[in-house]
């Protein structure tokens, strides 16, 4: 193009707008293509975000609701007085009540079958009525009872039931006394409260995110109480206090470079020295703090220098000229200014933390923890270790507590976002 | 236990303030003599508090960190003999057990006497030493406070004093950057030494074949262990070159787009949304390529009649690219807008078209620091580990084919160091040899992107 208004002084006839008018329609051409191009990234980058959100959303929401069975429990005096209360055979009070509800039933095959209709949680939940009120001994009593994921799986509609039977995992007897209980109204979706307040499990039905939550939980209480002071602290004195010289541009490179360097690397560093070196325990939330706090320092660093920068010398210069000590103006006057920035930026990186999970995997995070995590040496994952540990799992209904997992990950994390913006519109200072 | 003792002192060390603030208010306070103090009672307090509190924490710190190994140098000096024979990793797990039976994760019937009573040492030595840490700090605490209140008097300079101690803290602050960089580089460079030492470093960086299986018995077969890492780079390279050719493009677009043409509306939509892809946690992009991508990459592909592997290159790769493409365009959106005014108006003016002036203006003006972006960008691919552990496979194919499974260095590392660790098999210190690559690779990116980019920042400043 410049070409062709650069040979307006050759010795050709035409004149120089002939020439500009002659290509101009094919540059328009190329104009709109590559608008056109720009507006389909855009689109295509919002395409992959809206997949991305649907597919886990149109995965994952069925987790939320659990298939249900009612059945008259009797509380036989035979069974729970073999044994004390606590070591009491409750499968067998489950298993006669499913005999007993479908008295056709012969053969030892089609009763295994019959009872592989219920979740093998069942019998916590009878437990824990009977250690509650002892009373119940010698009554019967309908109770709501998990089914087996495999029969969740069929209600929700994630195994075709017009396969051939030996391609299903649900055999075509299951399926009458499935639709039999539907039919009287003793099988239903219940809201599955299990998934919000039990610990891992390698039943389905049986497994929740609380686990995961309260280990996330622990191990960001570690990382905020470390890396929002020394954060701060490590800002306050590179853009306050410190002189431009070698050593501080060697702390600045250091800080721009840990703030690019893999998680993995960390998590590598967190097992060779936190572990191997200090000896402190494995799997435990402390650690996983630790580790999260190196990984998220840089950020908060950053983050708070651009916060005091953006405070004006003017009042820097106030303070000080009517006598306050260098440190009493950071204190006083600067400080309070830069906060909401500060706190912007401590967020975003707690965000970060949250969702972080290859360092934990090397400091052992990532093992199978039933157990709720009470402290900060217990032994615990996190939320996105969970998921991790989920998506690995072959049984079908794992993949929607996944999606779901995911789900409360991600609203913590909108949350968490949504608050940073909060609190940057609400203090945003133009000066 | 500790996590009370640590309450204690901050709140002993909050008392300490107010011991000191009182003593000052008590000076200043009498009229008759009329004293004026130097700082303010404040000062005075905080000084207490800080002597008060300071080396308290750091006993506590020191302690807690050398207490392990104290107590289990005494319990395993008073394990009989043939015990304290036993090689050191064998000896590890007897430690361990004894550690198990203590916290009463084991049924206590099931074990030996011996165990028992080894555990039952361990625990008595746990809780002198607990007893002795709260004694010694919480004495010390006292001793402190008591002594910073005796000299304090109207000419004491706390403000001054306190003012140092603080500048110290914020120095020792940043320097944490430093010694996390430190931190790294020996752990990682220590292991990898021992690596190296059984295995030489030509056969690892030039080798053609990768299996790190290690024979457990020796009289195994076909599992000697090769540690020739040339496909799992490969493997990094393939995967990170499909993320970039899906990045690049679509990020260099989106940012000239939404800083050029797009009208304020559409940009404060459209910029924030594209930047929510970058929030997302790269678990869940993992578990979306896993289970939503490559099963429709894969029968896209048997339709058409490829045979695509289920943890394709591709899937892993297509998916980093989505997550990386919020890195490009915000960054080069930076670029592009730091371009000045007078570049643009100067090619409109000679007639130039928008598109004409973007391509052959604005972004070679731009291009260092949209290069600096891109090599962040591929950073940020090499090192990305959740997406690749996975949807990328754990074979190591030395192949170009993206539709092949492929294993890159990070799924290494994970594969190695999740579950059991034996440091001084070169299976595990494997994968200290790979972060020791990783790390300077990523690092050297790093450094030449940073340097690009600040670079250029100063140039139209």
């Amino acid at each position: 193009m410049n070409n062709t208004i650069g040979s307006s002084d050759a010795p050709a006839p035409r004149r120089t707008i002939d020439i500009v008018n002659r290509s101009l329609k094919r540059r328009y051409r190329a104009e709109r293509r590559f608008r056109f191009y720009g507006m389909a990234a855009i689109v295509l980058s919002l395409l992959f975000l809206a997949l991305l959100f649907a597919s886990i959303v149109f995965k994952g929401y069925s987790a939320f609701w659990q298939t249900s069975i009612r059945l008259s429990i009797f509380f036989d005096p035979a069974v729970l007085q073999q044994d004390t209360l606590v070591n009491a055979d409750y499968a067998a009070l489950v298993r006669e009540a499913l005999f007993k509800k479908f008295p056709q039933v012969e053969g030892r095959q089609d009763k295994r079958q019959l009872a592989a209709l219920m979740s093998s949680g069942g019998v916590y939940r009878l437990r824990n009525m009977v250690l509650k009120d002892p009373d119940l001994v010698g009554k019967a009593v309908e109770v709501w009872l998990p089914a087996d994921d495999d029969i969740d799986m069929l209600i929700k509609g994630h195994f075709r039931r017009d396969l051939p039977e030996s391609e299903r995992r649900v055999t075509d007897l299951q399926i009458a006394w499935i639709e039999k209980l539907e039919s009287e109204g003793r099988l239903e979706r219940q809201f599955n409260t299990t998934f919000l307040s039990a610990g891992d499990s390698r039943e389905p039905e049986l497994a929740g995110i609380w686990g995961a939550v309260s280990g996330s939980f622990f191990t960001l209480v570690i990382t905020l109480s470390l890396s929002f002071p020394i954060g701060v602290a490590a800002a306050v004195y590179l853009e306050e206090f410190a002189r431009k010289n070698r050593w501080t541009d060697l702390i600045e490179v250091n800080i721009n470079n840990l703030a690019a360097v893999p998680s993995i690397v960390f998590g590598l560093l967190g097992l060779a020295v936190f572990l191997n070196f200090f000896g402190l325990p494995r799997s435990a939330p402390l650690v996983g703090g630790l580790v999260l706090t190196l990984m998220t320092l840089p950020t908060i660093i950053i983050a708070s220098r651009s916060a005091l920068t953006s405070v004006p010398p003017s009042i820097r210069e106030a303070a000080l000229g009517v006598g306050a000590s260098k440190m009493q103006m950071v204190v006083h006057h600067v400080r309070p200014l830069a906060l909401p920035g500060m706190l912007t930026g401590t967020i975003i990186g707690m965000a970060r933390a949250l969702g972080e999970s290859a360092p934990l995997l090397m400091i052992g995070m990532v093992a199978f923890i039933v157990d709720i995590p009470k402290g900060f040496t217990d032994s615990a994952t996190v939320l996105p270790v969970q998921i991790y540990l989920w998506s690995d799992s072959p049984e079908r209904a794992f993949v929607e507590r996944t999606s779901a997992a995911i789900m409360v990950l991600l609203a913590f994390l909108v949350v968490m976002n949504a608050g940073a913006i909060i609190l940057r519109k609400k203090f945003e200072r133009r000066w | 236990m500790q996590l009370y003792l640590l309450f204690a002192l901050l709140g002993l060390s909050t008392a300490a303030y107010y011991v000191g603030r009182r003593k000052a208010f008590a000076l200043a306070g009498r009229a008759a003599e009329a004293v004026r103090l130097h700082s303010r009672p404040t000062y005075h307090g905080a000084l207490t508090a800080l002597w008060c509190g300071i080396p308290a924490l750091l006993i506590f710190g020191f302690w807690l960190v050398l207490e392990n190994q104290v107590i289990t140098h005494l319990v395993v000096r008073d394990l009989p003999e043939a015990i304290r024979s036993l090689p050191p990793d064998r000896l590890n797990l007897v430690i361990n057990d004894i550690r198990n039976i203590e916290g009463g994760s084991f049924a206590s019937q099931t074990t030996d006497p011996g165990m028992q009573a080894a555990a039952d040492h361990y625990r008595q030595l746990r809780s002198i030493s607990n007893h002795a840490l709260a004694a010694v700090t919480i004495a010390l605490m006292a001793a402190a406070t008591l002594l910073v209140r005796s000299r304090i008097t109207s000419h004491l300079r706390a403000r001054n004093q306190v003012e140092a101690i603080l500048t110290v803290i914020l120095v020792a602050c940043s320097t944490i950057a430093i010694f996390t960089t430190i931190g790294i580089i020996l752990s990682v460079l220590y292991e990898a030494i021992r690596f190296f030492k059984a295995v030489p470093i030509t056969e690892f960086l030039f080798g053609l074949d990768w299996s790190p299986q290690m024979a457990i018995r020796a009289d195994q077969v076909g599992s000697s262990g090769a540690f020739g890492a040339v496909p799992v780079f490969l493997g990094t390279i393939l995967i990170s070159a499909i993320a970039m050719v899906v990045a690049v493009p679509i990020g260099l677009m989106s940012a000239i787009y939404l800083s050029e043409y797009a009208g304020k509306r559409l940009r404060a939509v459209a910029k924030p949304l594209i930047e929510v892809l970058a929030g997302i946690p790269t678990v869940v992009y993992g578990f979306f390529a896993a289970l939503t991508v490559a099963p429709v990459i894969r029968d896209w592909g048997n339709w058409v009649g490829l045979d695509v592997a289920s943890e394709s290159a591709l899937a892993a790769g297509l998916v980093m690219g989505i997550m990386i493409i919020p890195f490009v365009s915000s960054l080069s959106d930076d670029f592009i807008n730091a371009v000045p005014q007078s570049l643009r108006d100067g090619a409109y003016s000679l007639g130039a078209t928008r598109s004409e002036t973007i391509r052959q203006v604005i972004v070679p003006a731009a291009i260092p620091g949209i290069i600096g972006g891109v090599l962040l960008a591929v950073s940020r691919a090499i090192g990305e580990t959740m997406i690749v552990v996975m949807a990328a496979g754990l074979s190591a194919n030395l192949t170009v084919n993206p539709l092949k499974a492929v294993t890159t260095v990070t799924v290494q590392i994970v594969t190695l160091l999740v579950g059991d660790q034996e440091f001084d098999s070169p299976k595990t210190l494997a994968a200290f040899a790979l972060g020791l690559i990783l790390f300077i690779v990523t690092l050297c990116l790093n450094i030449i992107a940073l340097y690009v980019v600040r670079k250029y920042r100063e140039q139209y400043e």
